[in-house]
């Protein structure tokens, strides 16, 4: 089946079987494999990415229902030798350790820290109104869709701390 | 050339301080950190191959009995597939770490729900799932063993793991104050976010594999010794691995596999478990039936102490969970009784997950000793530093270093411990009850045989090993070492691991890596040094070595002169030897929790968390750091939400995926706070390190047990801490 995606800002034609989810469309067809799997059940977060803005886990999503989609992966997000505030951020606050979530993680704070922005609260806001403050235990509620068993969450809150604080 | 140590004597001369780089230990950000975070480090199952085909593995649904026929035909018609495949050589359960051979093989005895049975290989993954979905399996089931606390089983005491000294029932009946007490477990999974995925390819008769392994030395024997095949014609690389914890230690059904498969089609062939497949396939921790005695006089002195574990696992498997294995010389007591008993059950394999023995065992101990703290009316604090020994108190050994007492001291004093009022359900903010509560830490301590090339060149440093990074900081704090001993800066050094190709070590695994690698790496570069100080015909003690520059008297050298083109490249071998031996080495630490309570519903929430460490010379502060913020973790959610529940008709895990199997998530950890203490530890290693990786679960689960006792009164002797448990008695 052919499905047209624009995936950091390139077009791709995608040729694949309908039941490709967009996580194997981007790592088996696309070799985008950036984006991870860890549960293929949208149990995880590690295969998170960016569609038309908003965050989404793309394994519980097929890749054939996306045509015509913008869609941001953490390739689109900086590389290795020029990285986003956000991708610094956890460098140097070792926001990571094997590394197999952070992609997931990056992607997901990237698309949250648009959310704040734009006033959505969360389930620890005091209001529901006004753009909410980015204490710790929003930034924990709303990274908690991404799960790390390396457990580097206290890095990982400090790091989209530091780079919401740099960015404003 | 090679260099070689054997570990038969305390190295105190702590080389490492007297070098002038000054980067050891020193908080650096990973040097793969660039790679990992933009998404281009490479893990298992995103090689680039060509013709790559795929296949999924199709796993039994009793507990017990055998496989009477495979209908393969239907399957085989579908589109796409191109081979069923149902070897003997496929694996009943993946390897033990550092088993070096193949664990129990051959696919048509069932022994437990999730077996392996067979593979499906087709071009497409979509295609190689759907047809394993539909490949009949005939089984005849038999009778299964499933209850692990069933009197009418028979339970294993394998020797050397039991221990009586004394007569502690007399102690127990003598005791002021005594608590005798059973506690339970349940298992765990390792659940790293990368799923064991391998992808196998033939070269005629060499056979590369790219997985995710953290012990490649050992994994290379496995595999050829599971397909029949020399060592010497099978490559493993895993340069980045996503995750481990004890799962991948030893090979898993994902290689093994993959290489027959890849072998059966003559094509290269990917196979990556599912995330319930991880959870049914590789290890599990064994669930576990706990006893504790302890005896105390008047002054909370331990006059008894006893330690009965049960635990599980598969038959004709020699792995088990060693409970005890800190108890042994945690706290004095004269009399002690130590048993391990082993049932054979019909369940998922039983192997390491993060800190086997300790996690659990520590846990236990850890929190009985709080219940003798409440009933001797003793601070818990107190009552651990009085009862540290001075030898190791069933073999007399002396300690090779001994921090319980110090981080204690600091934990208190950093926590501020005097505030915790000993009476439960003391503090309250509205609904919720505030309790402080606190733990030991113990782990032992192993340093293994392993080697590393490190060649100084006219560019710089370069590190290789098999050794593997799986998330624990290898490639920077290996780099550090070289960094200092060498004086290059750490942006001239390079590290090469994970790779079968090159110098092997006993890999990732109980907390021995760093130390173990790092001594191989330090011991190339003392004779490089050595080397050098030749060269400019001084003593090697002489010698300052810093940014790329020797330095003798008043006569600086560059480096890059001083070698030309003739790069120095050692190979540094260390063994352990006698230091093994003649202590008893561990590293130690303490836990601080404090948790609310909520007094209507039992939710708890961990609002605060403290680890304090010592673990020899610490090797780079950020990673260290981050390790026991991991095992802390592992802490919290052993404590509070952690479970393998089993069906008890069939042994199967109930709960094998993440969304039932319940890992701290981001807002159930706070800002946890980790105090490295000062430490080297002459025996451990010549670089005076010791492990670290496993340190901050062993025992983390009690503090916050001990915190929920402290807040609201409830004791529950069964982990998780759940809010059923505290309602019941609220
Ligand atoms: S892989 Fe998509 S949520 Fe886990
Ligand atoms: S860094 Fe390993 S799972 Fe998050």
């Amino acid at each position: 089946m052919h499905t047209q995606l624009t995936i950091n800002g390139e077009n791709h034609d995608l040729e694949a079987d309908e039941r490709t989810t967009l996580l194997d469309a981007l790592r088996q067809h696309l070799r985008l494999t950036g984006t991870k799997k860890g549960c293929d059940h949208g149990q995880c977060g590690a295969c998170t990415v960016i569609v038309n803005g908003r965050r989404i886990n793309s394994c519980l999503t097929l890749a054939c229902m996306h045509d015509g989609d913008e869609i941001v992966t953490i390739e689109g997000i900086g590389t290795a030798t020029d990285l986003s505030v956000l991708q610094q951020a956890f460098l140097s606050a070792d926001g990571f350790q094997c590394g197999y979530c952070t992609p997931g993680q990056i992607c997901s704070a990237t698309a949250m820290l648009e959310e704040v922005k734009a006033g959505w609260p969360s389930h620890v806001s005091d209001r529901l109104d006004g753009a909410p403050e980015l204490s710790d235990e929003e930034i924990g509620e709303r990274m908690s869709g991404n799960l790390c068993r390396c457990a580097c969450y206290p890095n990982i809150v400090a790091a989209i701390r530091a780079a919401a604080g740099s960015a404003a | 050339m090679t260099a070689y140590l054997k570990m038969d004597e305390p190295d105190r001369r702590n080389r490492l301080d007297s070098m002038a780089q000054g980067v050891i230990g020193q908080p650096l950000d990973r040097m793969e950190g660039p790679l990992k975070v933009s998404g281009t480090a490479r893990y298992a199952h995103e090689w680039p191959v060509e013709r790559l085909c795929h296949a999924v593995l199709v796993r039994s649904t009793i507990a017990r009995g055998h496989v009477v026929r495979i209908d393969r035909s239907p399957v085989e018609a579908m589109d796409g597939v191109l081979a069923v495949i149902d070897d003997d050589r496929l694996l009943r359960n993946p390897a033990q770490g550092t088993a070096g051979k193949a664990p129990v093989q051959g696919p048509r005895e069932i022994f437990y729900v999730g077996q392996p049975l067979a593979l499906v290989v087709a071009e497409s993954f979509e295609q190689a799932r759907h047809a394993a979905t539909q490949l009949r399996i005939e089984t005849m089931a038999t009778e299964a063993v499933l209850d692990p606390e069933s009197e009418s089983t028979d339970r294993e005491r394998p020797e050397g793991k039991q221990t009586s000294q004394g007569d502690l029932d007399r102690a127990m009946a003598e005791a002021s104050h005594s608590i005798d007490a059973v506690y339970h477990t349940p298992g765990h999974s390792s659940a790293a976010m990368e799923p064991h995925a391998a992808i196998a390819q033939w070269d005629g008769d060499d056979l590369t594999v790219h997985a995710s392994c953290q012990m490649l030395k050992y994994n290379q024997e496995e595999l050829a010794d599971a397909l029949g095949i020399d060592a010497g014609r099978v490559r493993i690389v895993s340069p980045y691995v996503g995750g481990g914890f004890g799962s991948k230690l030893g090979i898993a059904h994902d290689a093994v596999a993959a290489a027959i498969a890849a072998r059966a089609v003559g094509r290269p062939v990917a196979l990556a478990l599912s995330r319930r497949q991880v959870f049914e396939t590789t290890m599990r921790r064994s669930e576990s039936r706990q006893r504790i005695r302890l005896a105390a006089d008047a002054d909370g002195l331990l006059t008894g102490l006893g330690h009965e574990a049960l635990v599980s696992q598969l038959p004709g498997e020699t792995f088990s969970e060693p409970v005890a294995q800190a108890t042994h010389f945690l706290y004095a007591a004269e009399n002690r009784e130590i048993i391990h008993e082993i049932v054979r059950l019909n369940r998922t394999c039983a192997g390491s997950v993060r800190a086997p023995g300790e996690a659990i065992g520590m846990t236990v101990l850890e929190t009985a000793m709080d219940e003798l703290a409440v009933k001797a009316g003793i601070d818990p604090v107190a009552l651990r530093k009085r009862n540290i020994p001075d030898k190791d108190p069933e073999d007399q050994r002396p300690f090779s270093s001994h921090m319980l007492d110090q981080a204690l001291d600091r934990g208190a004093e950093l926590f501020d411990w005097q505030r915790r009022r000993p009476e439960p359900r003391s503090t309250r903010r509205g609904e919720w009850l505030i309790g402080l509560g606190m733990s030991s830490a113990a782990r032992v301590n192993s340093l293994m045989q392993a080697e590393s090339r490190v060649t100084l060149g006219g560019e710089g440093v370069r590190i290789e090993t098999d050794m593997t990074d799986i998330g624990t900081g290898t490639y920077t704090v290996l780099a550090q070492i070289a960094g200092e001993m060498l004086g290059v800066p750490m942006d001239r050094i390079t590290t090469v691991l994970g790779d079968t190709d090159l110098p092997p070590g006993p890999g990732s695994g109980g907390s021995w890596g760093a130390s173990s690698t790092g001594s191989a790496v330090y011991v190339a570069c003392e004779e490089i040094r050595a080397r050098i100080a030749r060269k400019l015909g001084c003593r090697a003690e002489d010698l300052t070595l810093k940014d790329g520059h020797a330095i003798t008297g008043n006569r600086s050298t560059a480096l890059g002169e001083l070698i030309g083109d003739a790069p120095i490249s050692v190979r540094g071998v260390v063994e352990p030897g006698g230091t093994s031996k003649k202590v008893r080495q561990s590293t130690y630490g303490a836990f601080f929790a404090e948790v609310a309570v909520n007094d209507v519903t039992a939710e708890v929430r961990v609002r605060r968390m403290l680890g304090v460490f010592a673990a020899g010379r610490i090797l780079n502060a950020k990673t260290a750091r981050s390790q026991c913020l991991g095992g802390m973790t592992f802490g919290i959610g052993m404590a509070l939400t952690e479970e393998l529940i089993h069906d008890p008709r069939d042994g199967s895990i109930v709960n094998r995926d993440l969304a039932e199997y319940h890992l701290p998530v981001n807002a159930d950890v706070p800002q946890l706070e980790v105090e490295l203490l000062e430490e080297r530890d002459p025996w451990a290693s010549p670089i005076q390190a010791k492990g670290i990786g496993e340190l901050g679960i062993s025992g983390a689960a009690a503090c916050i047990n001990n915190a929920v006792f402290n807040a609201c009164g409830v004791r529950v002797r069964s982990y998780p801490v759940t809010l059923d448990k505290i309602l019941a008695e609220l």
